[in-house]
């Protein structure tokens, strides 16, 4: 793991409730400095010691840049996930001490556009409080529709409108309220750039519409919140290490090779960043790969695997790990 | 305690030295008795105490001269340093990053003290003792990257990460070998590189812009590259080719320890935390033949790296013309015995 990110030693120092579903918690140096400064849109990947288990989450920061005596993500409780915002929710108090990474930034805003105009769907919030928030100070025209499920489920909602007033829309599913995509985007100014981050469905959805509308694919941008997908279980052989490896149901093949004691490089444990790419020495079997680093291609020639995201189902499989 | 800072020039009568001290801790980039392309880049971290890694900004005794051979340049032709607009953010960034790191080298020489977003900074070497408030770029005499670059030695390519792809959209580039910021500007990593020969066909920049997009914030990286100039000149811009560019004439066997000099760049990389982007400062070191040899390793290898030099390396580099000479003198100096491994002197 050390290949991938550089950590820091923290303190919980605050674990607060926002609504049945979000806790945000905030993180401090132990060694009371500050803690490095970052950029709208990155997030850190928090170590957790759950038993004999290392699981490790991205989160987006949430503060702002402008302010790093402390650190705070937003976690939404999975009930049916692999068990690390359960973890995060039930285990993770005040005064814990734990070890997050650098921040890594693979959703940074482009500082050349003359507005930002962003869309958030639910938990997806989390990158943009950082982003207005730098955006704000620098005196930044940004734009940002927000949808969520309820009123109450709003995470962060009436902070924004507070702070942002009427550069914030929301959009509540249960009240019918759609993002009126088309017309959104058909009235921007030129050299507006769009950012989307929410469920997949909905960041394909912006994608889409954003193309089939003739903007041009540099100026959008989106994050993904893709965490591993559970699956059958596999076996795989690391070759290089000379070690037979069983993934299990909940857990990513990533995490297999890493509690085998093999560590290789990593940044955004979802996907879409390349850093964990290992080529495959042979399969037999057909791979699910789940990512959004690999082109087509090579996808179909199954020479090659992102092991944050991606499964197998087959009789063997072998790694150049 | 501290540098002892020499009175040189770059230029004209070119008194540029080397002191032993400095002779010795010279970056020689070759490893081994050949050269060719590699991605040679390694983590960026301390090295041995005495080198010119000891701190990952190194300021060393030649900087005084340096500062006043950059003022030189910028008042002839301001288009070495240059900002696209997006890229102010950047430049705080970078006057952080080198404020901190060259306050934390040599405390001796320079002093930062902040308090909030008000700064003060005090370069003793040039009589600078500013204060002004940070991220806002009316406290300040130029703009935050240009500030900290004529107080900084070598060159500055800020780089704008977006596209999967790396942009050279700011710089101060006063003491290169060849190439241009004004011409460069905007263009992106494939395009700036594109008159490098043999390194594309080896799939040598598709490998390094995977590896550069991720570099991370806190875990720097760099890697040594060279090139040869007659003369102890830092300025070889095209700009001002028809100074430097005849030079390579003036070559003889009589003079060729005296004129001709290595030049080794310290290439170093770097995520800014604000702006997301990139810096690549590359350091650049002239030693001349005559200081070189006095390490008996460096003579041998050297010769036999130049005198081995594929023709399309040596015809970018800019050694054809000399080369010649070069190797008749650096054989010489050649007994044939075995180098020891790695970049050191005996």
């Amino acid at each position: 793991m050390s290949t991938g990110t550089t950590k820091l030693d923290v303190v919980v120092s605050d674990v607060v409730p926002v609504n049945d579903l979000v806790t945000r918690f905030h993180f401090r140096r132990r060694d009371g400095e500050l803690l490095p400064t970052f950029s709208g849109g990155a997030h850190v990947v928090v170590e957790m010691r759950d038993g004999e288990r290392t699981r490790l989450n991205p989160y987006s920061l949430m503060g702002s840049p402008l302010d790093t005596r402390e650190y705070t993500i937003s976690v939404r409780r999975d009930d049916v996930g692999r068990g690390g915002s359960l973890f995060m929710h039930r285990s993770v108090k005040p005064g814990l001490e734990m070890v997050i990474s650098y921040p890594v930034n693979l959703f940074s805003l482009d500082l050349r556009a003359k507005k930002h105009l962003m869309l958030a769907g639910g938990i997806g919030i989390t990158p943009f409080m950082a982003q207005t928030a730098q955006l704000a100070g620098e005196g930044g025209n940004f734009e940002l529709h927000y949808t969520c499920r309820t009123a109450s489920l709003g995470t962060y909602a009436d902070v924004l409108r507070e702070r942002y007033d009427r550069r914030i829309r929301l959009y509540h599913d249960d009240r019918e309220e759609r993002i009126e995509l088309d017309r959104l985007l058909s009235t921007q100014p030129l050299g507006t750039h769009l950012y989307v981050c929410g469920p997949a469905g909905m960041i394909n959805w912006v994608r889409d519409r954003a193309a089939s509308l003739g903007w041009p694919s540099e100026a959008v941008h989106f994050e993904h919140f893709a965490a591993p997908q559970p699956g059958l279980p596999f076996d795989v052989t690391l070759a290089v290490s000379g070690k037979t490896i069983r993934v299990g149901e909940q857990q990513s093949l990533l995490e297999a090779i890493e509690a085998a004691g093999v560590d290789p490089p990593y940044l955004c444990r979802g996907g879409v960043c390349g850093q964990c790419e290992t080529n495959v020495i042979s399969h037999d079997g057909k791979f699910i790969h789940n990512d959004h680093w690999l082109s087509e291609e090579e996808h179909r020639s199954g020479c090659k695997i992102m092991p944050c995201v991606s499964r197998f189902e087959g009789r063997s499989l072998v790694l150049e790990r | 305690m501290g540098i002892t800072f020499r009175k040189e020039t770059f230029r004209d009568d070119f008194t540029f030295k080397n002191s032993p001290e400095h002779i010795r801790r010279f970056p020689f980039p070759f490893h081994e008795d050949a050269y060719m392309y590699a991605v040679n880049i390694e983590p960026h971290v301390v090295g041995t105490k005495g080198s010119v890694l000891e701190n990952l900004i190194d300021v060393d005794e030649h900087y005084v001269a340096e500062m006043q051979d950059r003022a030189l340049v910028l008042a002839e032709d301001p288009l070495r340093c240059q900002s696209l607009p997006h890229m102010t953010l950047a430049g705080w960034d970078l006057l952080e990053l080198l404020m901190e790191q060259q306050a934390l080298g040599y405390p001796e020489h320079f002093t930062l003290t902040r308090n909030g977003d008000r700064w003060r900074w005090i370069n003793r070497p040039l009589g600078i003792d500013d204060t002004f408030t940070f991220g806002d770029t009316s406290t300040l005499p130029y703009g935050p990257m240009e500030y900290i670059t004529r107080q900084s030695q070598g060159d500055f390519c800020i780089l704008d990460q977006r596209d999967g792809n790396l942009w050279m959209d700011a710089g101060m580039v006063t003491t290169q070998a060849d190439w241009s910021l004004d011409f460069d500007i905007g263009m992106n990593f494939f395009e700036w590189h594109a008159p490098v020969p043999l390194a594309h066909e080896k799939g040598i920049f598709t490998r390094a812009l995977k590896f550069l997009t991720n570099i991370q914030q806190g875990k720097p990286a760099r890697r040594l590259n060279w090139t040869m100039t007659i003369n102890p000149r830092l300025d070889t811009s095209p700009e001002n080719y028809h100074k430097w560019g005849p030079d390579r004439t003036t070559v003889t066997p009589e003079n060729v320890g005296d004129k001709v000099h290595l030049r080794v760049e310290l290439q170093s990389f770097w995520r800014l935390p604000r702006s997301n982007g990139i810096v690549f400062p590359i350091r650049c070191y002239l030693i001349k033949m005559d200081e070189l040899v006095t390490q008996p390793k460096w003579a041998r290898r050297l010769h036999r790296v130049i005198r081995d030099l594929p023709d399309e390396l040596a015809t970018y580099k800019g050694l054809t013309r000399f080369r010649p000479t070069l190797v008749e003198w650096l054989s010489k100096l050649d007994d044939g015995s075995a180098t020891s491994p790695g970049f050191g002197p005996d």
